[in-house]
């Protein structure tokens, strides 16, 4: 699969697709696209080219080319020392690549900072959770907001030029609180919260600037099963709203249940690209996993009951998007 | 000496000039320290840089606005230059840097090479600057006596220093009140939380670092000036000594608050003098000799900044329950 394919190739509709939900039209878009690292996704939000991060002799990411589908859940999963952070840290600017170039919505974002990736759209948040301890949880979420003028030294003296705009992020915020059941320690010091708490108060904060795409390092990490199904619903309530969501995710149970594509690291590469189910059955990812989780049933979803059978229909119908994309001429493969 | 003159002089501290310039000198480190988490090792550094950029151009022959305002460019000009090197790195150099750059300032100050402008070690006589100042005073000459307090009205160690001396204090409190409610102290507070969070919330964290250290120092600098006022440009009277006191009164008052530089800076100074006077009456020659007194008051300045961070790290006016959490 080269990566000069033209992008932005919208797939025909989907005749079976009776609703307009998130995943369904998602499920719709990928039924086309090719289970092989590095294909080109009909609407593409981020790519990345020739993307690599040398420490010293070693390289920890060595990506090719890589597509992420605008709308979608994406996971990034592999094993420990896969790069899967290291990659989070190149594409949002937290760590400068030793080669490669990557584009958020078309615009170039290599060699951005971090502020300015955030200000493009591009929200992340932290495999350990980084609450401001000594802030309350509202004050975490207004700091979240974007264009705020009192945020400028000269006009932060003037109240009247800011208090407008502070009312309209502060019912911003509450109205997340409520959403991530916050809304009771609005007032609490964020430090004083459990750190399943914290991940939902990091994750409601991130969406305060409205992001295009959210980026969630580990986002289940160190959350009890409790708070998982909250967390959950969270971030497919995102792919409803249209923003993109990009997690790397150790938990297999969560990325079977609500991802819609899978890409797979091991080594800094891309050995895997696929739906959830049809990437834990390959070879490849089989060989990423192979020593420490040889015995790791990949994607046994007996715990999450409530879903499955959606999910099922969904893999049903998207195991008959792609017959059909196979049967016609025009397959991904040959896409002009 | 008896006790009523004893009171009277531990009263006077209260609001004194140097209580004043010690409490704006907080203010500055305040916000640096209280607010964005910026170690400033080198407060004294840009009092000092205050003090010669308003004395020597006044010197020079500049009215007293200008001479007030080379101060506070001085101030700016040597924010950036610390803040541009060591602002991306973590926060330990920068204390690293200020304290050198402060003793830097002091260094060459007295160095003989800058003689003809600095005065080298003897620094600069208080009468070669302080006649545009004096001059500013709406008030007649002479000695008011208020109470038990008589001064000059506008000589030296005047009334005039302390009406416009906490004047300045009174203004950079409003100042931080302000700001420290603002979006902008919101972000500040965001960095000294952690600063990767901020950035990745899309603030430009080292610009923000930037203007901090900047506007801390420039209150810095004003607190120079008032310093030097009632007295002399002394390079070696502002060395690192200063930068600690600084520090034990932002700490005793409580960082991250408005007033508790303030009354940081008046108790600092008060039990400064009670005990001095108090030991200079109650011990005898035979025990402890006056300069002994003298530098027995400093030990129990270092024996209280050590206590205060083991039993009371949020000060006195600090929020307790801020402080419980365990940041780690």
């Amino acid at each position: 699969m080269s990566a000069d394919l033209p992008r932005g190739h919208v797939p025909p509709p989907v005749p079976h697709a009776t609703t307009t939900t998130g995943r369904d039209r998602v499920t719709a878009d990928l039924a086309h696209v090719a289970h092989t690292p590095g294909v080109p996704k009909p609407d593409a939000i981020v790519v990345a080219d020739q993307v690599t991060r040398h420490f010293g002799g070693m390289t920890a990411v060595d990506v090719g080319h890589l597509e992420v589908q605008r709308g979608a859940i994406t996971a990034l999963i592999g094993p420990n020392g896969a790069g899967k952070t290291t990659l989070f840290n190149l594409l949002t600017g937290f760590d400068k690549p030793s080669t490669g170039t990557w584009s958020f919505e078309g615009r170039s974002l290599s060699g951005v900072s971090a502020a300015r990736v955030a200000r493009s759209g591009m929200v992340r948040t932290f495999q350990l959770t980084k609450a401001l301890s000594r802030m309350t949880v509202i004050e975490n979420m207004r700091l979240g907001a974007t264009k705020q003028s009192g945020e400028n030294l000269f006009t932060a003296l003037v109240p009247p030029l800011w208090k407008a705009r502070e009312k309209e992020i502060t019912e911003q915020a509450e109205e997340l609180l409520v959403r991530f059941k916050l809304d009771a320690k609005r007032d609490d010091y964020a430090g004083s919260l459990s750190g399943g708490q914290r991940k939902l108060l990091e994750m409601a904060r991130a969406l305060m600037s409205k992001p295009t795409m959210v980026m969630l390092d580990e986002p289940m990490a160190g959350v009890n099963p409790a708070l998982t199904q909250s967390l959950l619903g969270h971030i497919q309530a995102l792919r409803e709203e249209g923003t993109t969501v990009l997690f790397v995710e150790h938990d297999m149970h969560m990325v079977r249940h609500i991802s819609d594509w899978v890409v797979v690291m091991a080594e800094g590469r891309i050995v895997a690209e696929g739906p959830p189910e049809d990437v834990m059955a390959d070879q490849a990812v089989i060989d990423a996993y192979l020593g420490a989780h040889h015995d790791t049933d990949l994607g046994d979803d007996a715990l999450l009951d409530d879903g499955s059978i959606e999910q099922l229909e969904a893999e049903e119908q998207a195991n008959q998007a792609a017959a059909a994309a196979a049967a016609s001429p025009t397959t991904e493969e040959g896409s002009r | 000496m008896d006790w009523s003159r004893i009171l009277v002089n531990v009263a006077g501290e209260i609001f004194a000039p140097t209580t004043a310039a010690y409490a704006l000198a907080a203010i500055g480190l305040n916000v640096h320290f209280g607010l964005t988490g910026l170690l400033n090792m080198g407060q004294a550094g840009f009092m000092l840089l205050g003090a010669y950029g308003f004395a020597i151009s006044t010197i020079a022959g500049w009215p007293l606005w200008a001479a007030v305002l080379v101060a506070i460019a001085c101030a700016a000009v040597f924010g950036l230059l610390l803040g541009i090197p060591t602002l991306k790195l973590r926060g330990d150099y920068l204390a690293i840097v200020t304290i050198a750059a402060a003793e830097i300032v002091r260094l060459v100050g007295r160095s003989t090479a800058l003689t003809e402008l600095t005065g080298a070690s003897s620094g600069l006589r208080g009468n070669s600057y302080k006649d545009t100042f004096q001059d500013a005073s709406p008030f007649p000459d002479g000695t008011v006596a208020l109470g038990p307090f008589e001064y000059a009205m506008n000589a030296s160690n005047s009334w005039w220093v302390r009406i416009v001396g906490w004047a300045v204090v009174a203004l950079a409190c409003l100042l931080i009140w302000l700001l420290i409610r603002s979006p902008w102290g919101r972000v500040l507070k965001g960095i000294r939380e952690d600063e990767d969070a901020v950035r990745s919330l899309g603030k430009n964290v080292y610009s923000y670092k930037m203007q901090a250290l900047v506007l801390g120092g420039v209150i810095g600098a004003v607190a120079g000036i008032i310093y030097v006022l009632p007295r002399a440009v002394q390079p070696d009277s502002m060395g690192r000594p200063m930068t600690f006191f600084v520090w034990t009164i932002l700490l005793l008052g409580g960082a991250a608050t408005v007033f508790g530089p303030v009354l940081g800076s008046i108790i600092f100074w008060v039990s400064l003098m009670l005990i001095k006077s108090v030991m200079r009456v109650g011990v005898p020659e035979s025990i402890m000799r006056t300069e002994q007194i003298e530098q027995f008051g400093w030990i129990v300045v270092g024996v209280t900044l050590m206590l205060l961070v083991i039993f009371r790290p949020q000060g006195i006016l600090g929020d307790k329950k801020e402080l419980a959490i365990d940041v780690r």
